[in-house]
């Protein structure tokens, strides 16, 4: 299917009158995917969504159904699904649109993956800033409650659900799995040491699920239309390759940033860059030309103007030196902007929303950021580029100094903006330069 | 604020709290919903509040505190809020789109820091991480509600009703 002939389907009903209420969502086939689900084996219900190839929309892409058959088959209590809603990463926002627009696609998505995991729980950790959202949830779940598709006996089936919404209260780290669990639970969001993983010992140490938001929203239409239908959209996985997953099915791309048109696009797997700036972004804005371009939130880091022919699936960003797809929040910078700021600015993200767990994250991400306030004042040092380098492959998951992958994505911002744009940073430095940026001190 | 008991939390506060323990299995999740409700009754959480949830939820008041001091989000009462919240994102989505200029901007209206309040105690005027707007930016959080593309004189217009 090219682009082009692609018509919406997770924002099929985006801008409909009425297209939160449940009267809406019915009209056009909304809640039979779940009827279907109901009057299956929960395990069937597990195979269809791991036979699609759909892979987590939050960041990591781990294949959904995968990690739902990692759950204990005996069971001697509750499994509980949390629904991952602290979207926070810099530059997305497809949740929220989601949410607000279509919660009931959403939460249809949820019934069913709970029924999937024999869960009779599920937990809605929402970000505190979508106010607006968790009043449309509300309503929603209500009008669920109503009309028998929430609590006991659904459908008339005997399985029964609640779903309860649970607000954060403003922390980046509430996003990483482990982090909103504990969150969850009433403390601070320090992610836990990896294994056990969640669905081993997850929310109140019972087996647990995390799954996002637009995870959640693919569910109904693959359990409506089939694995088949799901994998004939996006980029199938390389026969080279027995790692590879691929990249299957619709994806909502956040375009932010230098462009004419910012906003939300739904597309197949596996657009450009360049064709998503071009074609659905109104191309950079002012006539000028992009310098740098974030592919899937900032903490996948920068790819260069030379490298925008890059396919936005899981597999393409890695290939140009990126941490990965990410969020797919694609952020444009004009060649009027400069990396030293833009750089600053990231680093400055990641130092106030490191949890403070591990040393490495909070001090490597504390002193990236004094580091670049100082070559922002004019009094950097050409060494300081590889002081910032030589931080940056030392904190995270990766190089294995930090518990979650909070500093990873501190550090792909800084080795990626100084791999490709070295020549700026010295030329920066050398001329002792101050920021023209009129950005506050770093204050809190 | 008039209630005619000597305890911190109002009753409305007590009953959500209560409501709330029947979704978790633990006691100790109830901890940020019972946050909430009392910063949105008071605009802050007192020493005496934590003490009277650690109660309820069967907890140590430090425990309590340990998850407040966490989140940036609560205040105490020695800094408490305004009536209004006012947060200005300054990632970068909104940097590149003049966030920080606004921010700056309002500062120098106010005569305020981010973090501080209006002498009247009208706003507290925050800076924000990410908001999720990053389509409408710059972008700005009144209290929980979401407004985008705004400018310094549409802050002004809706928080202090005049621009």
């Amino acid at each position: 299917m090219s682009h082009e002939e692609f018509k919406p389907i997770l924002l099929a009903r985006q801008g409909k009158p009425n297209s939160h209420k449940l009267a809406t969502y019915q009209a056009d086939g909304g809640y039979q995917a779940l009827a279907k689900a109901l009057a299956m084996k929960n395990t069937d219900v597990v195979d269809v969504v791991k036979a699609s190839g759909l892979r987590g929309r939050g960041g990591a892409g781990f294949p959904t159904g995968l990690k739902w058959t990692f759950l204990p088959k005996d069971l001697n209590g509750p499994v509980y699904l949390c629904i991952n809603g602290d979207e926070s990463e810099p530059g997305t926002f497809n949740n929220r649109v989601l949410i607000e627009q279509d919660p009931h696609q959403v939460l249809e998505g949820i019934v069913i993956s709970s029924f999937a995991t024999r869960t009779t729980t599920a937990y809605f950790y929402l970000r505190y800033e979508y106010g607006r959202c968790y009043r449309v949830l509300k309503d929603a779940i209500d009008e669920m409650v109503d009309n028998n598709l929430l609590g006991k006996n659904i459908l008339g089936s005997g399985y029964d659900l609640d779903i309860h919404l649970h607000r954060g209260a403003c922390a980046y780290i509430c996003g990483e799995e482990t982090g909103l669990i504990e969150s969850l639970e009433g403390k601070r969001a320090w992610p836990r040491i990896k294994p056990p993983f969640p669905a081993i010992e997850g929310a109140f140490r019972r087996p647990t699920v995390v799954n996002n938001v637009e995870t959640m929203a693919c569910i109904p239409h693959i359990l409506n239309r089939g694995a088949e239908w799901f994998m004939s959209m996006g980029i199938p996985r390389d026969p080279n390759n027995t790692r590879d997953a691929g990249s299957y099915g619709p994806k909502l791309y956040c375009i932010s940033g230098h462009v004419n048109k910012p906003g939300l696009v739904e597309l197949p797997m596996g657009i450009s860059a360049r064709d998503l700036i071009d074609k659905h972004g109104g191309g950079v804005w002012k006539g000028r030309k992009a310098k740098a371009v974030v592919p899937g939130g900032i903490s996948m880091g920068f790819m260069s103007e030379k490298e925008l022919d890059t396919p936005l699936d899981f597999a393409g960003p890695g290939r140009v030196g990126c941490l990965g797809l990410g969020t797919a929040a694609v952020i444009v910078i004009d060649d009027h902007t400069s990396m030293i700021d833009v750089l600053y600015n990231a680093c400055r993200f990641f130092a106030h929303e490191s949890c403070g767990q591990c040393t490495p994250c909070r001090e490597g991400t504390a002193w990236s950021t004094k580091i670049l306030e100082r070559i922002r004042e004019g009094r950097g040092k050409l060494s300081d580029i590889d002081v910032l380098l030589e931080i940056s492959s030392s904190i995270g998951t990766i190089p294995g100094t930090t518990i979650c992958g909070l500093a990873d994505g501190a550090a792909w911002p800084i080795k990626t903006a100084i791999n490709k744009f070295r020549p700026e940073f010295e030329e920066y430095i050398k001329s002792g330069r101050k920021s023209e940026s009129r950005s506050l001190a770093a204050a809190h | 604020m008039s209630e005619l008991s000597s305890t911190e939390l109002s009753s409305n506060a007590k009953k959500v709290i209560e409501e709330h323990l029947g979704r978790y299995p633990s006691k100790q999740a109830v901890t940020l919903p019972a946050l909430h409700v009392v910063q949105e009754e008071k605009g802050c959480v007192s020493r005496k509040a934590i003490k009277e949830i650690a109660d309820i939820l069967e907890l140590s008041p430090a425990q309590i505190n340990d998850t407040l001091s966490f989140y940036g989000f609560f205040r105490t009462e020695e800094d408490p809020l305004g009536k209004k919240r006012v947060w200005i994102c300054r990632s970068l989505p909104c940097m590149l789109r003049g966030g920080e200029e606004l921010l700056a901007e309002l500062c120098e209206r106010w005569g305020i820091q981010p973090g501080q309040t209006t002498p009247d105690g009208e706003v507290t005027l925050e800076l924000a991480e990410c908001l999720g707007a990053c389509d409408g930016a710059p972008c700005m959080l009144i209290d929980d509600e979401l407004s985008l593309c705004v400018t310094a004189d549409d802050v002004e217009k809706q928080v202090r009703g005049r621009a």
